[in-house]
Formats: structure tokens, C-alpha cells, sequence
């Protein structure tokens, strides 16, 4: 089964159509990178994925459970697929160690000690057991992505998701997230990532969807991609983007 | 709780007789001429105080806006006083204080005392909306203004001020509604305002549901006028392009 | 002019009759805050769903309470409490539960901006590890809105502390009540009001110091 299925879906705002038609699949370990000009619903097609946006047609299963159907436990699922925001949203009032257990405790039930063992553990994984103590204004953008890659791991979950994790990042900050989420990959995480960044995409990803105007516009492994896309679309997009 | 009377407006105030037209002929008066003459005091209170708490608001939110630490002191000094006495006491302050230590004042009606009272109260609220108007507009138009050649008082007539008061439109809608709820609190010194015919007209009725909730009424027509006479304003006086000037 | 005698202002007076009013101010205004912030973040709460048949009956009863002087909502409780519970009424017990339900309006226009000042990331974020409504409200939302809040909840205690004034319309035996009696049994009333005047001027004044100290305190950095 694979972990990931979205099946036609689509989604209005009002009248506004963002999503058209949008089917792909993601099979357990595997990493897809969804890229696009801004506005063509890659964001909202994550957020579907976890049912933080709601969608009008089409199926999405993760692990065989639909999430659009009115019986699905969200909150459960939602544990056990992780999450990362472009902009971090580390909860301000608690130290990062709160971060961390927060969710262990309050949603996995895990006792105190065994949360914040975890959360320490993977603060150390990512580089940043010397802050523990430390609440998120005190730390660097680049620093508190780290984190929020670690609160998601905390929760242990079956694939993760990321929203343009490092477009709110200076450059310089770019590199210490991308090495994080690349050692994931290298553990077998299933990641389904949004992203500008076409070298991780290049090093990591199996598959590439290229989205525009609400709809997969491709959807390729990450050789055909980026060697001979079919679409004129993805070709104008990827020159724009690989000047740089 | 279940039987209404609403006859009890068109009721004579002296004998309890119920005249058909509802209002009362040679001198007499109903409980409905009576509700509509305390509308009438309340409507004047709240305008008076609001044109004394505009002028002074105004004038002390000015100051505390200046380089001068004097007037800015004076600014805060207002504020913090009458801002932080109880409406009530600021009237009996008023009514019972002032003249017996002015005497010149003890010919005033109670009518002025409360105007007073009420309008020095709300200024000190206007005067930190016209403070934080000011502030908020960017630093840059005070050095423009200067630096056309502008004196101090030319640069707040013809750059800050027209700007500032149609950012503090929205708080100043509330203010001007709030002193139409604030009237009430003369009241407490026998202005015939609508809260002192609640109050009598409840005791010699017996009907209190009836006449407050004519009262309620009218208090709430007269706030829901004010605000949409100063939605009107800000409508008329909106610059073009700008959200924060008029926005919601 | 100034003929004014404050000797009689003994600390025995001042024991006996503004004490006792003192105390009642203060009770009013401390149980009116709990009871009113606790109820306001419900309405506001009430209001910031999207459901309905939650948001219309909050935003009526705010509004409502929002429109009508105090007197007049004192007033109204004064006369339907007894109606309701078939039972008379003290003045001090009517004024505990209308000031109750009259600041909850106003608490729950602090809490619903304050609500609303949270960036909706924070709740994405909060849903994305699995919790439910209720637990982000608990955990993530509230406690940053209450704490961005604290400085305005508290101003609002300060003019609620000013506004217990009011009970003055059902006879209740507050502050401001208990310096009156004094005056009026020492035949003083210009030096008892001067000195309700100051002592209302200092309690509220040192308070807004102090919020304002807490103001610069309190800033989560984000």
C-alpha cells in the first residue's frame, strides 16, 4: 500500500478553484519534491495531505485511512505524520524542551521522562542539545527550523511533510536545515517536501512533481525532470529557477 | 412576568390616567412626554461634553506630542488626573466641591456642573487617542513639514493634525457613544435625564420592564445616531488610497 | 474661602465608615474579574468559531451589554434577579452578579483581539501534531493571548475598580458610599468627597504605574 495516495482532488475557495484534479502517489521511502511558480496550490496540495486544509473532491489516503471522510480520527492521524512550516511556528511561551514533549505528552500519552529523554536525543541528533534550555526567540531562524524538524520527530512519524521549510531562512542558514533533512532521507523517511530548492531536490529526491495553477502539471523521477521535462511550462519554470 | 402593560407611557404623571394620544394636553404631562423631554437633557449633556472633550482632548493630546517637556508634562498631567477619578466622583467633585470653595460658581445650574464633570472626564480619553494618532503617523511628515519651513503650529495644522484625526476616527466614534452611556451618570445630581425617569418613573409605576426598556431603547437609538454620523464624516473625509485612513 | 477642616478624618472614622466600603469595592471589583475574564474568554471563544448557533448568541449578548449605560444594566438586574428567583435581592449580591456578566463583554473583545493576534501558523502547528481544538487552545493559544492581553485586562480592572462606583443608583454600601456617610454624619461633605477624590486618584493611578512596568516585562519575544 503505498503510504501516500491523493486521488483527483480538488479544492474551491468560494468560487476560486485552487486545486484541479491533482492525483499522485507516494510509496514508503520515498522522497517527492512539489515545486512551482507561487500560486499553484503546492502549499494548499500539502496542507490537504495532513487535512489542515479541507478539499471538496478527490481522495486522500495516508496508510490506507481517507482523510477527508467525516469518520476519520484527524488528531490521531495527524500524529503520525509530521509536519514543517515555512515559518517554523515553534511555540513562543514554552523552551524548547517544552516544544519537544509537548506533543509526546499531550497527545501520545508518553510520561514526562520518557518525552523529554526523547526530545533530547533529537535536539542532539540535530545539533542544538545546548539549547534545550533556551525558549525560540533567543534562537536563529536556521536554528529554529532544526528544532521544528525535531518536534515532528518526536512524534515518530510514518512520513513527513515539509512547507517550503527554508524559504524564510537567510542563505546562509539554508545549508544547516538541508543537511538535516537529507540524513532523513538517508534513514528512509517517506518526505513529501515543497521547496525551491532544485539542488536537494537534485541529491535526494526520486520523484518531482511540477505544479502550476492548481494542477500537476508533471510528474517525473527526478532524472527525467530535470533532464528532458515534457512540458513547456516546467522547462520556462526550471530555467527561471536554475540561473542561480 | 407575563402580563405587559404598555399603556403605562401614555398614563398622566399626576393621577394615572391613560390618555389616547399618548401625550398630554394643558400641563399635563404622560410618562411618554416625560421619557422624551429626559431624552432631549441626555442628548444635551453627551453634545455639550463631547464639544468640551474634543476641544480639551484635543488641545492636551497636542501637547503631549510636542518637544517641550513643560507642555508634555501638562499633557500628561490632565490625563492622568482626570482619567483616573471615578466619572461619579468627578461629578460630585462638581456639584458638592467646586462651588462651595468657588464661590463665584454657586449660581451655575447642575446642568453646566455635569457638562463639566463629563466633558473633562472624556477629555482625558481623547486626548490619549489624539496622542497615539499623532505618534502612529511616520516620523518623516513632522521633518517634511519643518522642512518646508513650517513653524511648530503650521506643521500640526496643515500636515499632522488633518491626518492624525482621520486615523482616530473609529476610537473616536466609541468615545462619542460611550459619553452618550456616560451621561447617565448625572443622574446621580437630578439632571432630568433618561436614567433619573428610570428610576422614578420604575417607582411610581411599578412597571419597570415597560420603562426601562424604553429607556434601553433610547440610549440605544441615540449611540447607534452618533455612530453613524461619524461613519458618515469618516466616509466624506477618507483620502483616497489610504487603507489606515477610514479602514476597518 | 477655604474653610476646610480634614481633622475630623480620624483613622477610628475612617475605620468605621469608609472601611467597610473599601472592602466591598474591592471584592466587587476582584470577583467581577475572575468571574468576567473567565466568562469573557468563553464568549470570545464563542465568537471565533464557526459555527452559528455558537457565534450569534455571544455577539448578542456583547453587544447588548456594550450598548446600555452600566446604570441602566445595574438597574435591569436589580429589578429581574428577584423576578427570577422569586427570592429579594441585596443591592451588594446584585451588583457581584452584574458587574460579573456586564465586564465579561468587554474582557471578551480583549480576548477575542487577543485571540485573534496569534498567528494562524501557531494553530496549523498545534493540529499538525495531532491535537485536538481543545488541546491548542489550552496549549498554544490561550496562554500566549492571555499573556499579550495581561496589560489591557488589567487596565480594564482598573475602570472597572472606577466604575463600582455606580452602585451608588441601588443604595450599595461601596467607597464612595462610605466616605458620603461620613461626610453627611460630620456635616463635611466638601472634604469627604476631596478625599474619596484623592484616594480613588492614588489607588488608580499607582495601578496604571504598574501595569505599565508589567507592560515592558511581559513581551514574548517571538
Amino acid at each position: 500500500m503505498p503510504m501516500i495516495e491523493i486521488k483527483n482532488v480538488g479544492k474551491w475557495y468560494g468560487e476560486f478553484q485552487v486545486l484541479t484534479d491533482c492525483t499522485t502517489q507516494v510509496e514508503k521511502g520515498e522522497v517527492i519534491v512539489v515545486c512551482g511558480p507561487s500560486g499553484s496550490g503546492k502549499s494548499t496540495l500539502i496542507k490537504c495531505v495532513n487535512g489542515l486544509e479541507p478539499f471538496q473532491q478527490g481522495k486522500i489516503l495516508v496508510k490506507g485511512i481517507s482523510v477527508g471522510a467525516p469518520a476519520t480520527n484527524l488528531p490521531k492521524l495527524r500524529s503520525q505524520v509530521g509536519m514543517v512550516f515555512q515559518h517554523f511556528e515553534l511555540f513562543p511561551h514554552m523552551s524548547i524542551t517544552e516544544n519537544l514533549t509537548i506533543g509526546q505528552i499531550k497527545v501520545l500519552g508518553r510520561n514526562k521522562d520518557e518525552a523529554t529523554d526523547k526530545g533530547l536525543r533529537l535536539l542532539d541528533r540535530v545539533g542544538l542539545r545546548a539549547h534545550a534550555h533556551k525558549f525560540p526567540g533567543e534562537l536563529s531562524g536556521g536554528q529554529q527550523q532544526r528544532v521544528a524538524i525535531a518536534r515532528a520527530l518526536a512524534m515518530d512519524p510514518i512520513c513527513m511533510l515539509f512547507d517550503e521549510p527554508t524559504s524564510a531562512l537567510d542563505p546562509e542558514m539554508i545549508n544547516e536545515v538541508l543537511d538535516v533533512m537529507v540524513e532523513l532521507v538517508r534513514e528512509g523517511m517517506t518526505m513529501m517536501c515543497v521547496t525551491h530548492e532544485m539542488g536537494f531536490a537534485r541529491k535526494v529526491a526520486n520523484r518531482v512533481i511540477f505544479m502550476d495553477q492548481g494542477r500537476i502539471v508533471e510528474d517525473a523521477a527526478k532524472e527525467d525532470f530535470f533532464g528532458t521535462p515534457r512540458s513547456e511550462r516546467a522547462q520556462q519554470f526550471l530555467s527561471k529557477i536554475l540561473q542561480h | 412576568m407575563g402580563n405587559w402593560d404598555w399603556q403605562v407611557f401614555c398614563k398622566n404623571t399626576i393621577d394615572g390616567e391613560v390618555i389616547s394620544s399618548c401625550f398630554g394636553r394643558s400641563g399635563d404631562i404622560t410618562y411618554l412626554d416625560w421619557m422624551l423631554s429626559a431624552w432631549g437633557w441626555t442628548i444635551s449633556v453627551s453634545l455639550l461634553g463631547l464639544a468640551v472633550a474634543l476641544a480639551l482632548g484635543s488641545l492636551m493630546g497636542i501637547l503631549r506630542t510636542t518637544p517641550n517637556r513643560g507642555l508634555v508634562f501638562l499633557g500628561n498631567a490632565w490625563t492622568e488626573l482626570f482619567r483616573n477619578i471615578p466619572l461619579l466622583v468627578q461629578i460630585m467633585l462638581w456639584y458638592h466641591v467646586i462651588p462651595a470653595l468657588i464661590p463665584p460658581l454657586k449660581g451655575i445650574p447642575s446642568f453646566l456642573l455635569v457638562v463639566a464633570a463629563l466633558g473633562l472626564f472624556t477629555s482625558a480619553r481623547i486626548s490619549e487617542q489624539v496622542r497615539a494618532g499623532i505618534q502612529s503617523l511616520p516620523r518623516g511628515q513632522r521633518m517634511a513639514a519643518l522642512a518646508v519651513g513650517f513653524t511648530l503650529p503650521q506643521t500640526y495644522r496643515y500636515v499632522l493634525l488633518p491626518m492624525a484625526f482621520r486615523i482616530i476616527i473609529p476610537p473616536l466614534t466609541s468615545e462619542s457613544m460611550n459619553i452618550v452611556k456616560n451621561s447617565s451618570v448625572a443622574f446621580a445630581v437630578s439632571i432630568s435625564e433618561l436614567t433619573l425617569f428610570a428610576l422614578q418613573a420604575q417607582e411610581e409605576t411599578s412597571r419597570g420592564i415597560e420603562i426601562y426598556l424604553g429607556v434601553s431603547a433610547l440610549y440605544f437609538i441615540t449611540a447607534f445616531a452618533v455612530n453613524r454620523v461619524l461613519h458618515f464624516i469618516e466616509q466624506r473625509v477618507r483620502v483616497p488610497g489610504l487603507i489606515a485612513a477610514g479602514g476597518k | 474661602m477655604l474653610n476646610l477642616d480634614f481633622a475630623f478624618l480620624t483613622p477610628e472614622v475612617l475605620s468605621s465608615y469608609v472601611l467597610k466600603g473599601f472592602l466591598f469595592s474591592l471584592q466587587l471589583t476582584v470577583l467581577a474579574m475572575l468571574g468576567g475574564v473567565a466568562l469573557g474568554t468563553l464568549l470570545a471563544l464563542m465568537r471565533l468559531s464557526s459555527k452559528p448557533w455558537l457565534i450569534m448568541p455571544a455577539a448578542a449578548y456583547v453587544n447588548t451589554m456594550r450598548s446600555i449605560p452600566l446604570v441602566m444594566v445595574i438597574l435591569w438586574f436589580f429589578l429581574l434577579i428577584p423576578l427570577a428567583t422569586g427570592r429579594p435581592l441585596g443591592a451588594e449580591t446584585s451588583a457581584m452578579i452584574t458587574f460579573t456578566l456586564f465586564e465579561a463583554a468587554y474582557y471578551s473583545e480583549i480576548m477575542r483581539a487577543g485571540i485573534q493576534s496569534i498567528p494562524k501558523g501557531q494553530v496549523a502547528a498545534g493540529y499538525a501534531l495531532g491535537m485536538t481544538y481543545g488541546q491548542t487552545m489550552r496549549e498554544v493559544v490561550l496562554p500566549q493571548a492571555f499573556r499579550n492581553m495581561l496589560p489591557v485586562l488589567l487596565t480594564q480592572t482598573i475602570i472597572l475598580f472606577q466604575d463600582t462606583s455606580l452602585v451608588y443608583a441601588i443604595g450599595a454600601y461601596d467607597l464612595l458610599k462610605g466616605f458620603e456617610i461620613a461626610g453627611k454624619n460630620f456635616n463635611r461633605p466638601v472634604e469627604t468627597y476631596l478625599v474619596a477624590a484623592v484616594v480613588y486618584f492614588v489607588i488608580c493611578f499607582s495601578l496604571s504605574m504598574l501595569v505599565k512596568q508589567l507592560q515592558r516585562r511581559i513581551a514574548i519575544i517571538r
